[in-house]
């Protein structure tokens, strides 16, 4: 697979959450979306200009919103709940917990505007644990698309799945380089550049990051493997483990707190497999501020430069 | 057929009410763990429910017709399990395995998919959280336009919690009138009287204010229970909402209106007094 490094097409992800569902809505009579208020900015309004009666409002309610949509998936719908990352996942996180996880209820919610690259918001509204919160959740699936090409099939085939779904996404235009038409199943990571010195683990944003990153240690002589994790749970092991049998070191890469996210849930595969080196880059343990989505990404430490540095320094540990 | 059909006879369904908190009493004395104050106030309005007002059958707990049943407060259980025993969703003598570990009938109710108790559409055991999944609930089925009607069985101090309000303006935005909240109004929560530990009154007026149709009864009045039920299908675009006058604890004379029954069993001695002023019914104990 080549990328076009230089001029990539760019083009929000959220985009791809909302044409996905429009096509959906018109596959599926049973698809509703619920709505609090940012229906602009997740882009559920196109949804709801083409299909009104099935855009049902809750306002800034989002405790309210899952259980909602709890209720309308035990009547045999498959409700779509949609806020910002920290609202979608954190306020409401007992209501996602009893009423969808442990219930196990066909409802998929998608979060927009995630990670500390939604910039400018500031800390309150950059959220960086969501995929902790809910990869604990038994029952639960966790998605981060790397791009628009991605979500829209993420958000297309979670409706093939019976069962909560968490989909994570973003706000901002990133780079659009999946081929639309890959085979994308959840649970199966796609190894998108191969390698034989290192591994990178990435998801979402950093999935671009990534290659970058390997494109330019390929250029010093160091052969980085990137495999793009898009389903975070349930993890494809069995790619993780030959990579690093191969590699002999793996650096994760993603858009959250190091804690309980892609890092962790890594660690936790190899750790009881096969361990072998491994480092980070995420934000490491604090909260966001306000800036662009490339100041973040460099003054937090995850961006290419980031990536570059924690290969170098990690190399020396292989044995 | 349901295995035991409704009940059309007011002395009927209050002997069956009887021998539903003579159940519980028998159920909490086995378990030695649970809630007694709450189930015994309750034991009217869900036999009014089961056994007369609900389309139901229990022999198939998902047929697309039913009514649907929420419970908001999950620590009832055992007036819910009672019932639904005794209406023929399961075999009675599994009331034995309350809170006990393998068992379906956990301390709160769990959703079918994880412990496959019929006749229970999702778990309920966090405060706050039912009123909204049965606005869904009714949303959902408005938009298949199904004559379906739904019930949730909520606290008073349950009202409490914030997510209630949320769900009470969402219902009557969305013009919920195939919905019917009950409001087990006995005035008590765990720390003693309402207006004490955080104060809801007046009730009615709010949620009048919130665009929904009131009624109140007397929750523990099988004639007034089985008019006001009939009263709360009017498609008139307004949520409605019983407020149930109830006493915690009804029908045992130490328990009743004593807000320190909420969360206890009665020991063994209490559970033979409490069995000896519940008398003995045609339905039999399970024990």
């Amino acid at each position: 697979m080549t990328f076009d490094l230089i001029n990539p097409e760019l083009k929000e992800t959220r985009q791809g959450f909302a044409d996905a569902l429009i096509e959906l809505g018109a596959e599926n009579p049973n698809i509703v979306v619920l709505g609090g208020d940012v229906s602009g900015s997740v882009k559920t309004s196109l949804f709801k200009e083409k299909f009104p009666e099935r855009f049902i409002s809750v306002g800034i309610a989002e405790q309210d919103m899952m259980g909602t949509a709890a209720g309308l998936a035990v009547a045999g719908k498959i409700p779509f709940a949609s806020a910002y990352g920290e609202f979608a996942a954190g306020r409401p996180f007992d209501q996602i917990r009893q009423s969808l996880a442990y219930s196990e209820m066909n409802v998929k919610i998608c979060a927009s505007h995630c990670g500390i690259s939604v910039g400018p918001d500031g800390a309150t509204h950059q959220s960086l644990e969501d995929v902790a919160l809910m990869r604990v959740l038994p029952h639960m699936t966790v998605v981060t698309p790397c791009d628009y090409n991605e979500t829209f099939l993420a958000v297309k085939k979670c409706v093939e799945v019976n069962g909560p779904f968490y989909i994570r996404f973003y706000r901002d235009k990133t780079p659009n380089f999946t081929d639309k038409n890959a085979t994308f199943q959840f649970g199966k990571a796609n190894t998108l550049i191969d390698g034989n010195d290192v591994t990178l683990v990435a998801n979402g944003l950093l999935v671009w990051e990534a290659i970058k990153a390997s494109e330019q240690l390929k250029k010093e002589g160091i052969s980085a493997r990137v495999i793009n994790m898009h389903t975070i749970k349930p993890i494809d092991s069995e790619i993780l483990v030959k990579a690093a049998n191969e590699t002999g070191l793996v650096i994760t890469c993603e858009d959250h707190q190091k804690h309980g996210g892609l890092f962790s849930a890594v660690a936790e595969v190899l750790v009881q497999n096969n361990p072998v080196p491994m480092d980070y880059v995420a934000v490491n343990d604090t909260f966001g501020e306000s800036g662009t989505m490339e100041e973040l990404m460099a003054k937090y430490g995850i961006d290419k430069n980031a990536i570059i540095n924690k290969v170098k320094k990690n190399l020396k540990r292989k044995k | 057929m349901s295995k035991n059909p409704k009940i059309t006879d007011v002395n009927e369904l209050n002997e069956m009410s009887r021998q539903i908190r003579r159940d519980i009493i028998n159920m909490l004395l086995i378990s030695k763990s649970g809630h007694s104050g709450g189930p015994l106030g309750l034991a009217d309005i869900f036999t009014a429910l089961y056994f007369n007002k609900l389309n139901i059958n229990s022999e198939k707990p998902e047929m697309e017709e039913r009514d649907y049943f929420f419970l908001s407060i999950g620590h009832v259980a055992p007036v819910w399990y009672a019932t639904l025993a005794r209406r023929g969703y399961f075999e009675l003598d599994e009331l034995k395995t309350l809170r006990k570990v393998n068992g379906r009938l956990q301390g709160h109710p769990a959703p079918l998919k994880t412990h496959g108790l019929p006749g229970i559409e999702i778990a309920s055991g966090s405060l706050g959280q039912g009123l909204s999944i049965a606005v869904g609930c009714a949303i959902g089925l408005k938009l298949d336009k199904k004559p379906n009607h739904v019930y949730c069985v909520n606290g008073d101090g349950e009202l409490q919690e914030g997510q209630l309000w949320e769900a009470i303006m969402t219902a009557a935005h969305h013009k919920t009138d195939n919905l019917t909240m009950i409001v087990d109004f006995n005035d008590c929560q765990i720390d003693g009287r309402i207006p004490e530990v955080m104060n809801l009154y007046p009730l009615k007026d709010k949620f009048i204010s919130f665009g929904w149709e009131v009624f109140e009864v007397d929750g523990n009045n099988m004639n007034e229970l089985m008019e006001i039920f009939e009263k709360t299908k009017m498609p008139n675009g307004k949520p409605k909402v019983i407020i149930a006058k109830t006493f915690m604890g009804n029908g045992v004379s130490f328990m009743k209106d004593d807000h320190r029954w909420h969360g206890v069993p009665p020991n063994p001695e209490q559970g033979k007094i409490a069995l000896e002023e519940l008398a003995p019914t045609k339905f039999g104990d399970f024990v």
